[in-house]
């Protein structure tokens, strides 16, 4: 039997037909110690899959990954999409700290923290920008005092992704104060629950709170918890972006949700088979053009990618994805009409909103540019 | 199927490359217009693409030819794109050779295919009757007559139609302007008798032709397919169509942008490079962003004219769209960036914006392709 033919009647045994159903933003699982499944089957779909390892497909089976070149991973989730199956667990676990432990941290740490993140166990959090440093993170100010058999950081950071809902944070610190700004950063873990952690949600213009403020005052980190070298930490933190951004990049492709063509003729109508509004028509179709091209641009690059590469198509593949999401929603508001901009939770506004920040977080759209036009294209 | 060229494939896209660079280029296509040579293409040239088998591409084997894929034609005619080669190559060895076999009687085919593939017969799709594309608005008529047809009206936008051995008309057996049904497909040699051909250079220094037929004679065995049903023939010519041009649109959009790139790297104000500055650095960027996405979906199209011609439409109309506008960007960026020196004529940039809006238009711009994405899409 191929792989397909398998991963096929797995999936058919044993996805849960709830879960083969498009998923609210809200009722993502994510996992970790505060996790609230919304059904029994969501719970399930999560176990069984991370039994399998294929919650991270691609990882060893020996932390207990899936074990899968690259050739399956597409396989599986080909299949999944064909049955429209619910992505089992997000988490930052597995698409950024657990990349970042495979390829830089110990032994130890890959012992320590990979399973639990495919078991769905540990929810982490990125501590990344500060007040003073967004655009310019490697500006950035937190600062881990060496205290011989331990470090004590202390400062604050800023945009933290549901860090009042998180495990363990993985953080940027500053370890040598003197080095020039990139060379004196150490990416070290330390667990939500460590004395002097605190984390402030903040409500944004959606009327949602996925962001904090989180404090961090006479931390303790065990000299253990270090990913990669001390002062090293820059390489592993640009590591880290270009899988945030690819993830960013990829917004707006959660498998089960209606195509905008579809969302549109429920909204408008046809007349004579073609969309009741000419304009808002055009749009929409340069829109799924669009959409298109950023969807096979995604599938090229994994088709063609070699280790030298990845930074350079996720600069763009973010840039383009997060304009694009702005669009969509832009227009998905336009489709509705005044329907959408009443202010409560079915109305879509509060997903319109909060779009406004991918363009930002991640790296800005100027950001992308600049790095594209510094490292791709050889300007300046 | 990976997003990614095999091994024959990519030796066809780099010896083209290769080929091209060396003999076509923007200096040969000026000798061209600034000759006034008849022909809107380098015979030398063609005749070399004719030796390398370039013609022979999409011709089955079992008609003479190689019967290689579409992806492998595609990275040449992206080629031409960059290195703004004119030539016989799409009318004749893409349009006219997939006419013949998606459309031919199996004598047809054995007859003319070998030559096409050979290079020795040249052909030219006469389909617009109107300055925008409109397949259905077919009105030039052909009336059945005992042993065959006749033929009346007028053609214009026919590639190498002043120069080509047989045409290719769209004609209508029945019904009216506007509807699918009833239009019928004829080989008629440019030379017989009523065809009146008007040379009518472009703007890209290519040529194109209009037509005129005055009650033209064609016996039954020049009908290519079957009788009303030309549209069946002709919706996936125009799939086969667009992905090449939209292949050729990519060659310019890149070539525009890699000398743009060249002379922000040289070009020197304020005391500094103007790659320097932050704005250019954005445009740039933004622009092979483009040329990227537009890469994808044009390698996708190619692909699926292979893999699953008959579900090929709606790829093909999306890679003409990005194409066309990958190309409009890429022209007009290319211009403002380089600033006054690319308005003049002197310089290169002005031939690759004066092709690229040919190319965009021929068979559909991106606008009348956009329509047929949504109606394909069912709104």
């Amino acid at each position: 039997m191929t792989f397909r033919q398998e991963t096929r009647e797995w999936l058919e045994e044993n996805c849960p037909p709830t879960m083969r159903t498009p998923m609210p933003e809200k009722n993502k699982c994510w996992g970790g110690r505060n996790c609230k499944f919304e059904s029994e089957e969501q719970k399930l779909w999560m176990e069984r899959m991370a039994a399998r390892g294929w919650t991270a497909p691609s990882w060893p089976k020996e932390y207990g990954g899936g074990g899968l070149n690259k050739d399956q991973v597409k396989v599986l989730r080909e299949e999944m999409i064909a049955i429209k199956a619910r992505n089992p667990l997000n988490s930052f676990g597995i698409s950024m700290i657990g990349p970042a432990i495979l390829e830089f941290g110990s032994e130890i740490l890959k012992q320590q923290h990979l399973p639990p993140i495919i078991r769905g166990e540990i929810r982490w959090c990125q501590g990344y920008s500060e007040p003073n440093a967004g655009s310019d993170l490697a500006g950035l100010q937190a600062r881990a005092e060496d205290c011989g058999d331990h470090f004590v950081v202390n400062g604050q950071k800023v945009w933290t992704t549901y860090a009042d809902l998180a495990d363990w944070m993985f953080c940027l610190v500053r370890t040598d104060r003197t080095a020039k700004k990139h060379t004196g950063i150490s990416l070290v873990l330390f667990d939500m629950k460590t004395e002097g952690v605190t984390a402030r949600p903040i409500c944004l213009i959606s009327g949602n709170s996925p962001f904090c403020e989180t404090y961090l005052d006479n931390v303790r980190v065990g000299k253990d918890q270090v990913v990669g070298e001390v002062n090293k930490g820059w390489t592993i933190a640009k590591y880290l972006l270009t899988h945030e951004r690819e993830l960013i990049g990829n917004i707006g492709n959660d498998s089960g949700e209606k195509s905008l063509g579809e969302q549109a003729v429920e909204s408008l109508g046809l007349k004579e088979g073609r969309l009741a509004d000419e304009i808002l028509r055009a749009e929409v179709a340069e829109w799924e053009v669009d959409f298109r091209s950023q969807q096979l641009t995604m599938e090229r690059v994994k088709d063609e990618i070699t280790s030298a590469s990845v930074g350079n198509s996720s600069a763009m593949l973010k840039l383009y994805g997060t304009e694009l999401n702005k669009r969509r929603f832009e227009l998905l508001m336009a489709l509705r009409g005044s329907n959408a901009l009443s202010w409560h939770e079915q109305s879509g506004a509060s997903r319109w909103l909060r779009s406004k920040g991918n363009s930002i977080e991640g790296g800005t759209t100027e950001v992308q540019l600049n790095i594209i036009a510094k490292r791709i294209l050889g300007l300046g | 199927m990976k997003l990614i060229l095999n091994e024959e494939e990519q030796m066809v896209r780099d010896s083209a490359a290769e080929f091209l660079a060396e003999k076509a280029g923007p200096n040969l296509l000026r000798e061209i217009r600034d000759s006034e040579n008849p022909l809107g293409y380098s015979a030398e040239l063609w005749q070399q693409m004719i030796e390398l088998g370039w013609p022979s591409i999409l011709v089955p084997e079992e008609n003479g030819g190689l019967g290689f894929s579409h992806v492998a034609m595609g990275q040449i005619m992206e080629q031409t794109g960059s290195s703004l080669a004119s030539s016989p190559l799409f009318a004749t060895s893409v349009v006219g050779a997939s006419v013949l076999a998606l459309g031919g009687t199996e004598q047809q085919k054995a007859k003319l295919l070998p030559r096409v593939a050979a290079g020795e017969l040249t052909l030219a799709l006469a389909l617009d009757e109107s300055a925008r594309l409109d397949p259905k608005g077919v009105a030039t008529s052909a009336t059945a007559v005992e042993g065959g047809y006749v033929l009346n009206g007028s053609k214009s936008f026919v590639v190498d139609g002043h120069v080509t051995d047989q045409l290719i008309v769209a004609a209508r057996t029945s019904g009216v302007p506007g509807e699918g049904e009833g239009i019928s497909l004829f080989l008629v040699p440019r030379e017989a008798d009523g065809v009146a051909v008007t040379r009518t250079p472009m703007v890209d220094s290519r040529n194109a032709a209009e037509i005129r037929f005055d009650d033209v004679s064609v016996g039954e065995d020049q009908v290519v397919g079957a009788i009303d049903q030309g549209m069946a023939i002709l919706e996936p010519v125009l799939n086969i169509a667009n992905v090449h041009l939209a292949a050729e649109l990519l060659g310019i959009a890149n070539e525009c942008l890699q000398l743009t790139l060249r002379y922000l790297k040289e070009r020197e104000q304020f005391g500094v490079v103007i790659g320097t500055f932050q704005a250019l650095q954005h445009r740039a960027a933004a622009l092979w962003t483009d040329i990227e996405l537009c890469k994808s979906m044009v390698l996708k199209a190619l692909q699926a004219l292979d893999e699953s011609p008959e579900d090929a439409g709606l790829i093909a109309s999306m890679a003409k769209v990005k194409a066309c506008k990958a190309a409009e960007l890429a022209t007009n960026e290319g211009i403002q960036m380089h600033g006054g020196i690319a308005m003049t004529d002197e310089f290169d940039m002005g031939f690759f914006l004066k092709r690229a809006r040919v190319v965009q238009m021929l068979f559909g711009d991106h606008r009348y392709h956009l329509n047929r994405c949504a109606e394909l899409s069912g709104y």
